[in-house]
């Protein structure tokens, strides 16, 4: 059965990036058949809000020693690496 | 059929081949462009200078080439759009990856918000242009609006298929 993974999706203000990172990871992850729900938030709240999700993605500094895997990355913005990085939050929440 | 970047865009809010030195002279000149055309408040000129300062947006496409998206919070804004820059000579924008390192700027989308979930189709429209290497180029390197509307065009029907 597909349990809905939860993805945190960081950036500096939440103002503008974090949305156009989650669309496309929503996208990329729907192609796989991962079911995910992404929320967004401030870089500086993802210590606050990490409890209840099962990958962390930002695309600016986030604090070390989270208790979740996280992956920083500006790969959805500019393109640049962005198969692996599709590839390893697949792998993340499969696993 | 109309891009949507040239619906959020008024030619108004073009200044190519920007010679500035620093991100905060980009900005301000932005900023300016915007303000004129009623995009943005006064205030935003300074809100956008302190937020790039303080949470930068620099995005580095290629060794020599990197993109940055300064904006900022939405009560500085009156209604959603952008203005574009573009540097004959690169100006030093800090990594929103890596605050720690300077990336050569050659393009600056100065983007006004009032609601990310309504404008995402220009954000993303944004995101695609720069994820299209020939295009970007392109835009960095026109001399005038209409090679600029011509690569907008371009990107609305390379995405659409």
């Amino acid at each position: 059965m597909a349990i809905t993974k939860r993805v945190l999706v960081a950036c500096g203000t939440a103002i503008a990036t974090s949305t156009v990172v989650a669309v496309a990871i929503e996208e990329a992850m729907k192609a796989r058949g991962i079911k995910i729900e992404c929320r967004q938030c401030k870089a500086s709240e993802v210590p606050s809000l990490v409890g209840d999700v099962d990958l962390v993605v930002s695309t600016t500094p986030i604090p070390k020693n989270l208790p979740k895997p996280s992956i920083v990355t500006l790969a959805f913005l500019t393109g640049v690496g962005k198969a692996d990085v599709i590839e390893k939050i697949a792998k993340i929440l499969q696993g | 059929m109309a891009s949507i970047l040239s619906q959020y865009f008024d030619p108004r809010a073009l200044c190519l081949r920007i010679s500035a030195r620093t991100a905060e002279e980009v900005i301000a000149q932005l900023a300016d462009k915007l303000e004129e055309i009623g995009v943005v408040k006064p205030s935003y000129r300074a809100a956008a200078i302190s937020r790039e300062a303080a949470i930068p947006t620099g995005l580095p496409l290629a060794p020599d080439f990197a993109v940055a998206v300064p904006h900022t919070d939405r009560e500085h804004v009156l209604r959603p759009g952008f203005a574009l820059g573009t540097l004959t000579e690169a100006v030093p924008f800090r990594s929103m990856e890596n605050p720690d390192e300077e990336l050569p700027v050659r393009v600056v989308f100065a983007l006004a918000i009032t609601d990310k979930n309504e404008q995402i189709d220009m954000l993303q429209a944004v995101a695609e242009l720069l994820q299209d290497p020939p295009t970007i180029r392109r835009i960095a390197d026109a001399k005038s609006a209409s090679e600029i509307f011509a690569a907008f065009a371009v990107e609305a029907t390379a995405s659409k298929g």
